[in-house]
């Protein structure tokens, strides 16, 4: 869905999913969640928001609380936080805004709305338990640098400790697919 | 009084920003701080936060029961993996039924979090640690002649609620550090705003503005480098400078200095031996400034 549509679409009332704002208030990070009286503060003080026609952090927070679920979960923008939690850190309310925002693209990601960019770190987590793929001119760089060798990790190990992380386990079949 | 530290690379710098381990290695031996590598190692788990809270608090919580095998304290060259494992430290202190579910996860390899180790990123090691007053007493070359301006970044301040270190909307540590290396550091607009890192692979339009409106206001006030202490805000301005200039017509031609590089040319370090022939930005005119010859 364009951003367009997500924003300016006019607003069904089956849409809205009353329930929506409180259990987000029971999540980790979205706890004052209900707090919020749509000052401002967060999107005033926003570095993305400045450079961003669409990424607004209060429209998402007042999209979140009206229950308009589907909406903001679909909504592309939502990608676009830098994570600088300068929103957080100056909300009047103690909302923690960048956190609500994580909650809201965890839950996207769930539905497999999730930039290519998160597929791939995770991936190579799994395979590798760093979140790059680490070029092996790198690692030999290292040694003539005069640097250790780079720490092991254990991939058995980390895949075994996030056994039952849906995101992960979507994340490893989409690969598995791939790669027949 | 040696200082003695698990260092944890994290994931960025032994990928892309290897100057920033070369340089502090060598000016952490040099100050008398002690490194023991990590016995194993996953990622902190930031990348995954915006996908999968749960995966970011296991593979960090995985992190900090290692270290408290190990029985040390961590150090850190990157805010974000600093940033991590304080917060999850913090969360899963606080929250039993949250840390025993983690901890079920931690089980299989025999591993369980109990929250008896700190983490440090590098800034606050050289502050607490080995103190102001160490580091102007080991300064051989003073930088008199440099002005130079500082981004401390995002994830060393915020939130302050989580890492409680320094002043989030005014903070001094770097600003302490960099004149007790003898240079001047100036303050400009917007200092402690965001370099736009985290916005690459979603939006690299708004990641380059981000980083060009920062490069810009620390032209504004002349500064000849830019110092960073994060991997993520290295890339953004030194690796992308020359990008950024092609793609908004600009011209800065700052250099982007890791702080223990800065640091590491005040102790008399040579810079070849602080991997100043890493960075992309040209420095050989702010090497002349300081009187240090490159071979």
């Amino acid at each position: 869905m364009t951003e367009t549509a997500t924003q300016r679409e006019p607003i069904k009332a089956s849409e809205i999913d009353p329930k929506f704002k409180y259990e987000l208030s029971r999540m980790h990070g979205g706890e004052k969640i209900l707090n919020c009286f749509q000052c401002g503060t967060c999107t005033s003080d926003c570095p993305v928001a400045r450079f961003s026609d669409t990424y607004r952090p209060r429209t998402l927070i007042h999209m979140a609380k009206l229950g308009l679920k589907e909406r903001v979960l679909n909504s592309d923008t939502l990608w676009l936080c830098a994570a600088c939690f300068t929103c957080t850190d100056r909300c009047p309310q103690g909302v923690e805004v960048a956190s609500v925002i994580r909650i809201l693209r965890n839950l996207a990601a769930e539905k497999g709305f999730a930039p290519q960019v998160f597929k791939d770190q995770a991936a190579s987590i799994l395979e590798s338990g760093y979140a790059y793929k680490i070029p092996t001119l790198r690692i030999t760089k290292r040694e003539t640098q005069g640097l250790p060798p780079l720490p092991k990790s254990n991939p058995e190990k980390i895949r075994k400790a996030l056994k039952g992380v849906k995101f992960l386990e979507n994340t490893e079949k989409e690969g598995k697919q791939n790669d027949q | 009084m040696t200082s003695k530290y698990l260092i944890f690379l994290g994931c960025a710098v032994p990928y892309r920003v290897l100057s920033y381990e070369i340089s502090a290695r060598k000016v952490l031996a040099k100050l008398g701080v002690e490194l023991v590598e990590m016995p194993e190692f996953n990622c902190c788990g930031l990348p995954l936060d915006p996908v999968s809270h749960e995966t970011m608090l296991i593979l960090a919580a995985r992190n900090l029961a290692l270290a408290e095998q190990a029985e040390l304290n961590i150090l850190t060259l990157c805010p974000g993996c600093a940033g991590t494992l304080k917060k999850v430290n913090k969360i899963l202190k606080e929250d039993k039924t949250l840390r025993e579910q983690i901890n079920g996860h931690l089980k299989e390899s025999d591993l369980e979090f109990k929250g008896t180790v700190e983490t440090k990123h590098i800034l606050q090691v050289l502050t607490e640690d080995v103190g102001l007053e160490k580091i102007r007493a080991a300064v051989v070359n003073p930088l008199t002649n440099l002005k130079v301006a500082e981004h401390v970044g995002c994830h060393l301040l915020r939130p302050k609620e989580y890492i409680g270190f320094d002043d989030p909307e005014d903070p001094q540590t770097l600003k302490r550090l960099i004149e007790a290396t003898g240079a001047t550091c100036l303050d400009y607009i917007n200092e402690t705003e965001c370099c736009g890192a985290p916005s690459v692979g979603v939006s690299d339009e708004v990641a380059l503005q981000l980083a060009r409106d920062k490069l810009n206001h620390v032209k504004l006030v002349e500064a000849q480098a830019l110092i960073t202490i994060c991997p993520f805000c290295h890339i953004m301005f030194d690796t992308n400078e020359l990008r950024i200039e092609r793609m908004f017509q600009e011209t800065y031609g700052i250099p982007i200095l890791h702080y223990p590089q800065l640091l590491g040319l005040a102790l008399g370090i040579p810079p070849e031996e602080l991997a100043f022939k890493e960075l992309r930005v040209d420095t050989s005119k702010l090497l002349q400034v300081i009187g240090v010859n490159q071979t």
